[in-house]
């Protein structure tokens, strides 16, 4: 059973919480407990939390209150150079009086490591991030893209079982990013290792994590794996965080069922999925994602409730057709459509209803 | 147009848009830049040109430069140009009277006392012998020479003669001593009297030195002809060992030859504990050697206070770097509270704390520490320039320190310390080498700073902890040997230079930042 | 044995005679005379009792604007330095006896006739007998007379109620053991540690030029050594004395007045073997017409008989005139009697010496290098 646990609960926080001055709490209340094997991303705007949360499972920062176990052990008092973490960091941390090569073998030194063993070791990991040929440069000699490797190559070479990543890629170039994220991701899988990776861009979480911790106000709001927190956002901050969202407010007018009606606060009624409202009466600010916005009518369902729109604005993205509308008295609702050969372009001035599966639109609590 | 470039890359020099040369074009834009950057750096530049190049320029020559014998006794220094040392002092006539001519001249323009000064620095006496001589060098009864011309004809008491004269070719051929002391004569009348030569008559040493040409068979054509052979005449060599006998003795006229070049190492020579004996340099006497000990001395006691601050400064330093802005600011305060006191006071404040009966002393007496009887002697040595220069100069090693280690981000001993690197290997593997351009710096400043300072050390070095520049200052402001202070500056400066060319190919003299 | 008279005039220094003259004269006009001078001294005491007993008197009469300088320590440097310059900015210079000797040699100094140029004695003696034997050379106008003497603490119990009244006490470790302090040169020093090594006064010159004398004297200094704190300023020794770093130590007269008598520490002073020395103005070469007479006539002010007796009241110096001793008085501001207190009481002055500038001049370089390589062993 221990075993299991260990492996099920490989990193866990329990009832964590973090104050620096004594007064306010950085972290409130933290539980999170993730397998071996795990890719998670702890995403949020700054100040969430989230780098207070990798920094105490790294031993820099301890914990006020609350236990952090790592395979099922305490580590709340274990030194960060006992911990066996491996960590990259934010601007790499490439000790720029070594070069490449003392770099990855400096963790090797540290351990006592034979020094035919770590020149095996120290090359395997440059050929794994394809830095093979850069062990005699120094960091400074080097891209932004190759430190990054260097520093992933540093953070592996004596094989933690988990991983810290702190921003890594928050210094690269868009493209260059991409493909680092991509990179990242198979190794992680292809190592098997544990990473815990933080990050405040959404698309980064979405697309590397097996799941997703989103922080806000020093709690997590919704740990999920990527599809369900964009399909399925569990509160409005979630939802708003996450993706693009068009959000209307209004009050409960029935409920039952697995639906819910909303009336808007223009007076309109729609149709909606209750996440977080319960009874009729509540105010609730509705979430519908641009791209399950249905223009054609016949695609709804008979009955369906349907709202007037006027158009304001299209834009030609490309892959997509962005229609910025006037609904319901908002003059920012945003709707998304393939550019397919039989779509239509909404010229501005244009009046036309919009509606949407009551499953798409999702009822939450009210900010 | 790319393509057009290549071309011409390969065929021939680019051109800029306008049809030059693509390299004239950026020289000429390049040199319109440095111009400017020039002007805008004139005012510093010449500032320090004329504070601080000129003067060591100054400081270099004169440890050098030793025109005043040549100057003073221009005739003597010929005159022994022959003389070999090893004979022991000079008994010629010849020898003495050129000195007699000389020192007549020098008494007149008041020189000869200056002289004594430098030669006294070579040899203990010349200060007096010349001042004294020189004081009766004019009382000699060489106007015999003058009686006996005037009365042999009166025409050699006529200044517009022997302005005629001396004005002819042929006379001052036959003539060389004449015509040099009457020139000499004539000069002095007119810049010191203010007189024409033509209506005065010249002095004794002219009549002397007329009286030494004819005596030695030359016949002048123009002048009255006097037959010298039965004069009466007196022996200038005797009137001088009268006067002193330190004029039949070898030292002074080894030192008049010695010195009697426009430049001469003797200055170099003394700062190194030599002389120039008989037979060329030489080590000086084991009980006046002090230079070589105090430039040693300077050496180590400045290498200890540089590794001192160094000790002090780093630890602070490494605080200052890591505490929040606030607290980081009181320190620094603290940490430059010495440049805002006065020197007396800062004194003033070491003696209280230092000596024997002082406050550290009494309070280790009290503590049990150390006997009544045995308190430490920390002030009037070694200890006390230590510790008052390590006060001094921590600042200029916790400065440099400072802004190299805010530099160092903290994650580096984050990341040293996931590595899995103890505290101790993560400053030391890590840290420890960033910082080492801050430790380069401030020693640099330090140890340059040490080696020039003399007035703490003289305040509370007593007589083991004082420096080199503590001999340069008494040479600059007491004994006004400057020659030697200029020499001993010089020497300090080689030895700063070396040791810095040296630091450069150790440790690398890029590898000194003073900040980020 | 020249300054016999000099100093022994002193003991008509009597009370009632004081402040008869002060004041109430009037001084010549002065033609063509610039209304501004720069004055070089010593600062502290020495610089106050010269501002109070003749600048201040001297700028009241005239209204010339008086300007000090506290360099005189480093004063033939400087006068060297503003002299290669071309810029003479010092119009007078307060200098003790070697150093006017070296700018007198350096020509550096005016040439003063003193007959021509000086004031007569109140007495009617010309200047040249008034000054006497302070006329050292032709440049410097002596103001007064000091020495460099001994003081000791009065309250050192382990001396078992002996008091030193031997120069020889200071070489004596078993009598009275504890620190002295010495200045760090060797003048003064070594002509002491020959007197106690049982050279005749007489003979001191001859021994120290003789092959082997200097050594012989610091052989004898070798013998407290290790006892000594060297000190390089005139205030040290005072200071040294009242923190009870030192038992005993040289230091010049008037310092150990300032501390016995005006701040009451258990200072004393031993007068045994006193060395004397004189202080006075030199006038730089190079002064254009104008200042050159405004500093002839401040000069002529400054060291009459009246003016060198008034500096006493504010220092314990003796006046470098003979004719100024019967009107030395009691100290300006406590009132005490000052002969006591003054190297030229004949009490004072049982055995002493005189600086020899002459000697020291010749010999300065090599015996300071041989000092200071001993003083570094």
């Amino acid at each position: 059973m221990g075993q299991t646990t260990a492996d099920a609960a490989y990193v866990a926080f329990e009832r964590v919480q973090k104050s620096y001055d004594g007064v306010s709490l950085v972290v409130k209340d933290l539980n999170l407990s993730m397998p071996k094997g795990e890719f998670l991303t702890m995403l949020g705007p700054s100040g969430s939390g989230k780098t207070t949360c990798l920094m105490m499972l790294a031993g820099f920062e301890t914990a006020t209150h609350g236990e952090i176990k790592l395979a099922g052990k305490n580590i709340n008092n274990i030194p960060p150079h006992k911990r066996g973490i491996g960590m990259v960091f934010q601007n790499y941390a490439l000790f720029p009086h070594m070069t490449v090569a003392e770099n990855l073998s400096f963790p090797l030194e540290v351990r006592k490591i034979g020094k035919s063993e770590r020149e095996d070791k120290v090359r395997h990991a440059l050929d794994m991030v394809q830095m093979g040929a850069f062990g005699g440069r120094r960091p400074s000699q080097l891209s932004g893209g190759q430190q990054q490797r260097v520093a992933l190559a540093r953070a592996l070479v004596f094989q933690p079982e988990l991983v810290l990543m702190d921003e890594p890629l928050g210094a690269l170039d868009k493209q260059l990013r991409e493909k680092m994220q991509f990179e990242i991701t198979h190794l992680a899988h292809d190592l098997g290792i544990t990473t815990v990776y933080v990050t405040h861009d959404q698309t980064e979480a979405l697309t590397m994590s097996d799941r997703v911790a989103v922080f806000n106000d020093g709690r997590i709001q919704q740990l999920a794996p990527p599809d369900q927190l964009y399909e399925a956002p569990e509160n409005s901050f979630v939802a708003q965080f996450i993706g693009e969202n068009n959000r209307l407010m209004g009050t409960v007018k029935e409920i039952g069922g697995g639906i819910c009606v909303v009336r808007l606060d223009s007076g309109d009624e729609i149709d909606a999925k209750p996440v977080n409202v319960s009874k009729v009466g509540e105010r609730t600010q509705v979430s519908i994602r641009p791209e399950r916005v249905e223009i054609n009518k016949t695609r709804l369902r008979d009955g369906a409730h349907t709202l007037k729109a006027e158009v304001l604005e299209f834009i030609f993205m490309g892959d997509i057709f962005r229609t910025r509308l006037r609904v319901a008295g908002s003059d920012d609702f945003v709707i998304k459509t393939r550019n397919a050969p039989d779509q239509v372009r909404l010229q501005p001035g244009t009046q036309i209803e919009i509606g949407w599966l009551p499953g798409d639109c999702r009822a939450l609590d009210a900010p | 147009m790319a393509g057009a470039r290549n071309i011409q890359a390969e065929t021939g020099p680019m051109l800029a848009a306008d049809g030059r040369p693509l390299k004239d074009s950026l020289n000429r834009a390049l040199r319109r830049q440095k111009l400017r950057a020039l002007l805008l750096i004139s005012p510093l530049l010449l500032f320090i040109m004329l504070t601080f190049v000129a003067p060591i320029a100054d400081m270099l020559f004169r440890s050098v430069e030793n025109q005043i014998v040549q100057e003073t006794i221009p005739r003597t220094v010929k005159a022994l140009e022959g003389w070999d040392p090893s004979t022991g002092a000079p008994h010629d006539e010849a020898t003495f009277a050129a000195l007699y001519t000389d020192l007549v001249i020098a008494e007149e323009y008041k020189a000869h006392t200056r002289l004594g000064t430098r030669l006294n620095y070579e040899f203990g006496g010349a200060s007096s012998l010349f001042r004294g001589t020189g004081r009766e060098v004019g009382k000699w009864p060489t106007e015999v020479y003058t009686e006996q011309f005037v009365a042999s004809d009166p025409a050699y008491r006529d200044g517009a003669a022997w302005a005629l004269w001396m004005a002819d070719p042929s006379v001052r051929a036959v003539l060389p001593l004449t015509a040099d002391a009457y020139d000499a004569w004539a000069l002095m009348t007119v810049v010191e009297k203010d007189d024409v030569p033509a209506e005065e008559q010249p002095l004794d040493f002219v009549y002397t030195a007329l009286y030494r040409d004819l005596a030695a068979g030359a016949l002048p054509q123009l002048m009255p002809a006097v037959d010298v052979d039965n004069w009466d005449s007196v022996a200038i060599r005797d009137l001088f060992l009268e006067e002193d006998a330190a004029w039949g003795e070898l030292p002074v006229w080894q030192a008049m030859k010695s010195y009697g070049g426009n430049y001469t190492a003797g200055y170099f020579l003394n700062a190194v504990d030599m002389q120039i004996g008989a037979n060329g340099p030489e080590m000086r006497a084991e009980d006046e050697r002090v230079y070589v000990t105090l430039f040693i001395r300077t050496m180590i006691l400045s290498i200890t206070i540089t590794a001192t601050c160094i000790l002090l400064g780093y630890p602070v330093a490494w605080l200052m770097a890591n505490l929040p802005a606030r607290s980081a600011n009181l320190l620094m305060i603290l940490v430059l509270l010495p440049f805002w006191t006065s020197l007396l006071v800062r004194t003033s404040a070491w003696k209280v704390l230092l000596q024997q009966q002082g406050v550290i002393n009494d309070t280790l007496v009290w503590l049990g520490l150390v006997d009544d009887a045995n308190r430490l002697v920390l002030i009037n040595n070694e200890a006390g320039t230590i510790i008052a220069m390590t006060h001094i100069l921590l600042p200029f090693m916790i400065l440099p320190l400072y802004s190299v280690m805010k530099t160092i981000p903290p994650s580096y001993l984050r990341a040293a310390k996931s590595l899995g690197a103890t505290n101790w290997t993560a400053f030391w593997r890590v840290y420890f080498p960033q910082s080492v351009p801050g430790i380069g710096a401030g020693s640099i400043l330090v140890f340059i700073l040490a080696i020039g300072y003399y007035i703490t050390p003289e305040l509370v070095g007593g007589n083991k902890g004082v420096f080199i520049s503590n001999r340069i200052a008494y040479h600059i402001g007491t004994s006004l040997n400057w020659g030697l202070a200029a020499a001993l500056g010089t020497i300090l400066l080689v030895i700063v230079l070396v040791l810095y060319w040296v630091y450069d190919r150790v440790v690398g003299i890029d590898n000194v930042k003073l900040g980020g | 044995m020249k300054l016999k008279h000099l100093m022994g005039a002193t003991v008509l220094a009597v009370g009632p005679l004081c402040g008869s003259m002060a004041f109430a004269q009037d001084i010549a006009e002065c033609e063509n005379c610039s209304d501004s001078m720069v004055l070089m001294s010593w600062g502290g005491a020495y610089q106050a009792s010269q501002t109070a007993a003749y600048a201040e008197p001297y700028a009241a009469l005239t209204g010339v604007n008086i300007t000090w300088d506290e360099g005189s320590n480093e004063a033939v440097a400087k006068l060297r330095a503003a002299s290669e310059a071309g810029n003479m900015t010092y119009d007078l210079i307060d200098v003790e006896g070697p150093d006017s000797q070296r700018a007198c040699d350096e020509g550096l100094a005016v040439e003063i006739d003193f007959d021509e140029q000086l004031a007569a004695g109140a007495d009617g003696s010309t200047p040249t007998a008034d000054f006497g034997p302070s006329i050292i050379n032709d440049c410097f106008v002596p103001q007064i007379v000091f020495s460099t003497t001994f003081g000791y603490r009065t309250d050192i119990a382990e001396w078992n109620g002996a008091v030193p009244d031997d120069l020889c006490d200071v070489f004596d470790l078993t009598t009275f053991p504890g620190m002295r302090s010495l200045e760090s040169r060797p003048k003064k020093n070594l002509e002491w540690a020959l007197l106690c090594d049982g050279v005749a006064q007489a003979d001191l010159y001859d021994v120290l030029s003789s092959e082997g004398g200097v050594d012989r004297a610091l052989a004898k200094l070798d013998t407290i050594k290790n006892d000594v704190i060297w000190w390089s300023a005139g205030a040290e020794t005072p200071q040294l004395l009242a923190d009870g770093e030192v038992v005993m130590g040289s230091t010049y007269n008037g310092r150990l007045f300032a501390a016995a008598a005006e701040q009451g520490q258990p200072i004393a002073t031993l007068w045994d073997w006193q060395v004397f020395d004189f202080d006075g103005w030199i006038v730089p070469e190079g002064l254009d017409e104008a200042r050159m007479n405004r500093v002839m006539h401040f000069l002529n002010f400054a060291t009459d008989t009246q003016r060198l007796a008034d500096q006493a009241k504010y220092i314990s110096y003796g006046p470098a005139r003979a004719s100024s001793q019967p009107l030395v008085s009691t100290h300006a501001t406590l009132g005490i009697e000052m002969a006591p207190f003054m190297p030229t009481n004949p009490a004072n002055q049982k055995n002493f010496l005189v600086n020899n500038i002459e000697w020291w001049a010749d010999n300065q370089d090599e015996v300071e290098a041989k000092f200071q390589a001993w003083l570094s062993q």
